[in-house]
Formats: C-alpha cells, structure tokens, sequence
C-alpha cells in the first residue's frame, strides 16, 4: 500500500513533468499545426542555461532567467526561421523544427562538451520532505509538483479568463477573423511560441538536476512528448494533462512493479517450456514489465491511432 | 529522369506523359557506364567501401522519396523497413552457412525486399488511412517500437551486440565467390540499376501517378474514384520493398546488423538525405545520397564538428531551396532553355567565390573556437587548411575574422547584380 503511495508520487512528478512540455507543444500545435520537433531541445537548453547562470548567479536566477532566454530564443526563431518555412507548407515546416533539434544537440555539445554537467539540485531544497514507510521523499520532487501545478493552474486562467488568453484562442481557431478585427496575428502567434518553448525552458530548469543535464536528455524525452499529445489529442490542454499523468503513472508502475510475462501466461494455462535456450519464443518468456516500460506510451500511442484517431481529449482527427 | 513529378501549377503548358511508360534511355545508360568505370578511376579499398555505402544510401533514398517526394507521407520509422530486411537476409545468410542451401548470393536482396514488403503490408494496413501527422506518428510509434524490440528479443535480433554472418560460405555464383570489395561493389551497383530503373517505372505506371494525386488533393482524387487508402497503401509497399533490397545489400555489404540499424537516428539520417537532395525530383535523393555520404565519409575525418556543418547545411536548404540541391540544379532549367545561361557564369563567381571563402573564414573561427575550448591543456597547436599555427594568439583568430568579414562583404556587395543578372536571363526576349 505505501509503495503504491511512493509510486504515486513519482508518477506524478514524472507526469507533470511532461505536461510542462507537452503544454507549450500541444499550443503550438493547434496554432500552427505543425509539430514542433525542437521542443525536447528547448527543454534542454533551458537546463543548460540554467546551470550556466547557477554558476554565477545561484539556483533562483536561472529558475527565473533561463527560462525567459529560452523564450526569446524560441520567438526569434519563430520571427527568423520558421515564418520564413511557413510560405512552403507544413512537411518543409517540420522537416525545418526537425534540423533544429538536430541543429541544437550539436551546438549544446560544441559548447558545454558531451559530458553530464554537474547541476544538482539547490541546498535549500536538497533535504528529505517526508518519507513514506523508509521511502524517503526528497523535497525537490514536492517543490517540482509545486512548481508545475502552478504553472498549469496560471496557464489556465491566462487562457480562458484574460482578455489576451480569448484573443490567443479566436486566432487559433479563425486567424483571419481575428487580423482583420484589427489584432495582429503574426505577433500573436510569436508569443505563444515563445512562451511555449519558455515553458519547456522551465521544466528543463527543474528537470536538469535530477535526471541529468547531459546532451542526449533532449533525445530521451522529445518522441515521448509526442506520443503525450497524440494520446491526449493535438491542441487539448486537458488531454495533455491526462495523457501526461497517464504516461507518468504507467511507466513508474510498470518499472517498480516486476511482472514476469511468463507469470502471465502460466496464469492464463500455458505450461513453460522445458527447453528454454532452444524456444523460438524464448524471450517472449523472459520479458518483465521494467523492460518493456519504456515503450508501453508507444504501444498506447498506437493503438489510440488506430481506433481513435482524435485522441482522448481531441475535436479534430489528427 | 529529368521530368518534373511535381504539378506546378504556375506552369501550366508543363510536358505531362501521365501515365506513360515511356522513359529516356541516355541518362540510364550514362549511369550504368559511370557505376562500372567508377571503380577503375578511384581504385583503393577505402574508396570502394564508400562507394558501396553511397549506393546503398542512394536505394534508400530513393525508396524513401517513394513515400516523401511522391507520395506526401512523412515517416519517421523508415530505417526500421531497411534494418528488418536487412535482419531476415542475414539470417537467411547464417541458414544458408549452416544448412548448405543452394542459395546464390546475388538473390539474397530479393529476400529482403519481400520481407520488408510483408512488414510494409502489416504497417500499412492502419497507418495508410491518412496522410500527414497521423501517418507520420504512427510511423514514429512502430520506429520506436521496433527498435526498442531489438535489444529484448534477442532470438532474431541478437540483442545489443547484434547479429553476424560471412557472405563467402554460400555457393560460388558462376565462380565468384564475394572475397573481395571489388565484386561486391559490382553486385550493389547491379542492385542500384535495377531497383533505381524499377522505382521510376513505378512512377510513371497509373498507381505512381495517382500516388502524386493522392498527394496533392486526396479529397479531389477519391471523387475521381480511387481510393486514397489503397493508392498510399501500395506506394508504402513499394517503399517497403526498396528498402529492403536496400537492407539485404547492407547485410551483404557490412555482415552485421545492429539495433543502430534500426533505430531512429539512422530514420532521420534517411529523411536529411532524402530532404537535402529534394524530393520534388527523382534524382534528388540521389544526389542527396551522394552528398551526403561525401560529407560524413570525407568530412568527418576532417573535423570533429562536421555534423554541425551538416545540420546548418540542412537548415540553410530547408529555409532558403525548399526544392534541395535537384530543385536548385532545375532552377536554372528555364535560363538553359532560353539560352542566356552562359550570361550567369560571371555573376555566379563574383558572389559565390567570396562567399565560399567567407564561409571557409567562419567554419576556421568554429574551429578555433572548439580547439580553445575542448583542446587538452598545452596543447596550443592546431592544424587547419594545411597550415600549422598557435590557436591561442591573436593573429589566427584575426586573419579569420577578416577573411569571414571581407567574404562575406563583397559577397553582398555583388548579390543585387547577380539578381539582376538572375532575372535578365529568366526573361524570354531582348538583347543577349
């Protein structure tokens, strides 16, 4: 039972997690409609910039600057890159945010190097909160939940309450009805990318110290943030927040719970063979639930495509 | 092979033979007599092994361009069809050693091919029902996917060390036994012709051209009665056939295959290729192949920071010739036609020459930049462009500095005449 908790808790903070940077992409998405391939190397960048600013300046001012240079940098490419690929239509538009991703990685390791950089996690937070039956929760992980749900919550209320949040979702949806009341859509559509790719900025500034700030964490979660906003269907900021959660849950389930494949099919009558090294079907016997962790959001991911297309928040077929 | 496949509709007196099986024998022969004197004129095994890496890329490339080019499917799984037929045919390479099968070599990319097709098939079944995102998630989906399944089933895929096998042991094929680079180059380059002759047939048959008008309106096309379902389906077994030849060469040329085979770098790598070449031609990815494979081969031994050079290479294409290297040769097709071509020699080396200088100027201070940087301590001394200097004095980083900025600078001093020139020679008419 009190694992079950633990578990909970880590699922949660792995799923809130994603939801900062499938948040900005999910935005992105239904204003563009175009899948932005670089967000994973936003997110990495805001783990960079962070750790280089918390050399000089401290662990706040990178959780409060980092994330605002990622913005910039993300807007300036909007302005400079991407509105130029636009004219070409939407394949040069992700093949485009596609290179970037490549582009960035490259550039990270030209600077920083390709070693994992020493970014740790603050010691004012760096103290066990709670624990739960000898499982030790570390503050950090409350204060990443924190920071999150905030997020969320001030994403929201922007979004659906604000003067700004009802103009951003008009031009969502009828960007020309909206220039032609006289707002200025090309701007509009700047900002949303920038505060998109800020937000990934943020969850890579919290992210950064504890699964690590090295120049493959891009590639380790950007195809997963995909997978979380075609589950929870494209432009739905409620979907990427279930399917979020969801992927965090699953995979931390899955992980610390080790259920035998081979458990399953004694379960369902099948007799094990005597002969292992020789059955063809030998690895389907040996396979365990942490193995396959790490692409059961792929197997969901697929199976939503093929008998929902829409996804499971989603108004529009993908 | 020069025929445009894409319908430009600002061009509308274009030369269309839908349908049409006809095809220009010239440049196909001039092919085939390149692939077999290549090896006489560049005779060192090095050079072999790229040269068999290049065709190889090419077939992929090309399969690849069947569903991109040709078909407006987007996929971020592909090198997973390659790696899969490439798996089988070594596999069947390792029964063939074992059991003594009278299995000639030479066929073994067929099995390949099959294979990848038969995987196609069952991919294809669901992720054909739409085009764009959806095909190109669930393309992403099952890449993962399988190259995931890689490092657990290790009965077929042999885990991280992957699988190997020595292509000597099968029967000699009219007495050649595959001992040596030189006649399995012959093998991959007979493989290229024909795979490369088969792909452009296909698209000129009424399936291919469908497939280009599935692409550009698929609502328009299924009023005209075909089923845009079906038309991708099959243009993705197709693929899903090349790239499994492609695979079982791969098998033939290298005798292992791992999970990096498979995975989804080696997909992206296909879709560089593939985009840097240019998809709106049939040639285009072939030369994007042989660019590209130029440039990891020959560039990467160079310097360390090569990838950086090709993905800035890769953006610049993307943002500024959508249409890829093929696009840019085409582009001076109209100027050809009317005869003023010879009229933008001058122009073209009064901008491009210093521009390239410019840029040789800027790719020097990255370097100087990443040997400051990551050099070990004391190690002062670098060599580039064949000359041996102290990158940590000022002079280098000044010499850099002004060659990059005089480039640069009379590069775009002399942009707006080479406009002018550009668009004195797309007019029909006047004095020239």
């Amino acid at each position: 039972m009190e694992l079950i908790l633990v578990n909970l808790i880590d699922g949660l903070v792995t799923g809130l997690l994603l939801f900062m940077l499938s948040a900005g992409l999910t935005l992105i998405f239904s204003m563009m409609g175009v899948l932005n391939f670089a967000h994973a190397s936003f997110y990495m960048l805001g783990a960079y910039f962070a750790y280089q600013i918390s050399l000089a300046l401290g662990f706040w001012a990178g959780l409060l600057f980092a994330p605002l240079i990622v913005g910039v940098l993300g807007a300036g490419i909007e302005r400079y890159g991407l509105r130029r690929v636009h004219q070409y239509g939407h394949v040069p538009e992700l093949i485009f945010t596609f290179g970037l991703a490549l582009l960035i990685e490259e550039l990270v390791q030209f600077i920083w190097g390709k070693n994992q950089m020493p970014y740790s996690v603050p010691e004012v937070l760096d103290f066990t909160a709670f624990s739960i039956a000898g499982n030790s929760i570390p503050a950090f992980k409350i204060f990443m939940i924190f920071i999150s749900i905030s997020i969320f919550i001030g994403l929201l209320f922007v979004l659906t309450k604000t003067r700004v949040g009802m103009i951003i979702q008009a031009a969502l949806s009828y960007p020309r009805t909206v220039e032609a009341l006289g707002h200025n859509v090309p701007l509009i559509f700047m900002g949303v990318f920038g505060v998109g790719t800020a937000l990934a900025g943020v969850a890579g500034v919290i992210a950064g110290p504890v699964l690590g700030t090295f120049p493959g964490m891009a590639f380790v979660l950007g195809s997963i943030v995909f997978v979380t906003i075609v589950i929870g269907g494209l432009g739905s900021l409620w979907g990427a927040l279930v399917a979020s959660l969801l992927i965090g849950w699953i995979t931390t389930f899955a992980k610390s719970y080790n259920i035998a494949m081979s458990d399953i099919l004694n379960g369902l009558g099948f007799a094990t063979p005597e002969n292992m090294s020789e059955n063809p079907l030998r690895d389907l016997w040996t396979v365990t639930s942490p193995q396959i962790a790490d692409i059961l959001p792929y197997i969901l991911m697929v199976l939503i495509l093929i008998f929902r297309p829409a996804g499971l928040f989603g108004k529009r077929e993908t | 092979m020069t025929d445009q496949i894409t319908t430009d509709p600002g061009k509308p007196a274009q030369r269309m033979r839908a349908g049409s099986l006809t095809l220009t024998v010239a440049p196909w022969i001039i092919a085939a007599i390149a692939l077999m004197i290549m090896p006489l004129i560049f005779q060192s095994n090095s050079a072999l092994t790229i040269m068999n890496q290049m065709w190889i890329t090419v077939i992929f490339a090309l399969a690849y361009n069947m569903l991109l080019g040709q078909g407006g499917m987007l996929s971020f799984g592909h090198a997973v069809y390659m790696g899969l037929g490439g798996f089988f045919c070594m596999h069947i390479m390792n029964y063939v050693e074992d059991f003594g099968l009278a299995l000639p070599l030479p066929l073994l990319p067929l099995f390949g091919g099959v294979f990848g097709m038969g995987f196609a098939m069952i991919i294809g079944s669901f992720s054909t029902s739409g085009a764009g995102t959806r095909f190109a998630m669930i393309s992403l989906g099952v890449g993962e996917l399988i190259a995931a399944c890689s490092v657990i089933i290790v009965a077929f895929f042999g885990g991280e060390e992957g699988i190997s096998g020595d292509r000597t042991y099968g029967l000699p094929f009219f007495g050649i036994e595959f001992l040596k680079q030189i006649e399995v180059y012959y093998l991959i380059s007979f493989w290229l012709i024909l795979s490369a002759l088969l792909m452009y047939l296909f698209s000129r048959t009424p399936v291919g051209r469908m497939a280009n008008a599935v692409r550009d309106n698929p609502e328009r096309a299924q009023f005209l009665g075909y089923s845009a379902r079906w038309v991708r389906f099959y243009s993705f077994c197709a693929s899903g056939f090349f790239c499994g030849i492609a695979g079982g060469l791969f098998a033939i040329s290298y005798e292992i295959l791992t999970e990096e085979n498979l995975n989804a770098a080696s997909s992206g790598v296909i879709l560089l290729v593939t985009f840097l070449g240019g998809v709106g031609f049939f040639f285009g990815p072939i030369i994007g192949a042989i660019v590209f494979t130029l440039l990891q081969t020959v560039l990467s031994l160079q310097t360390e920071l090569w990838a950086i050079y090709v993905g800035a290479l890769f953006l610049a294409t993307v943002m500024f010739f959508p249409g890829g290297l093929a696009g840019l040769i085409m582009m001076h097709v109209p100027a050809y036609r009317l005869g003023k071509a010879r009229g933008l020699v001058v122009p073209y080396i009064k901008t491009l020459v210093p521009a390239a200088i410019g840029i040789l100027g800027i790719c020097a201070l990255i370097e100087m930049v990443f040997h400051y940087r990551h050099g070990a301590t004391g190690d002062v001394e670098m060599t580039l462009f064949w000359t041996t200097f102290d990158s940590h004095t000022v002079l280098p980083w000044v010499i850099a500095g002004a060659i990059a900025l005089v480039g640069i600078g009379i590069a775009r001093a002399t942009a707006p005449s080479l406009k002018e020139a550009w668009d004195e020679a797309n007019t029909a008419g006047g004095a020239s």
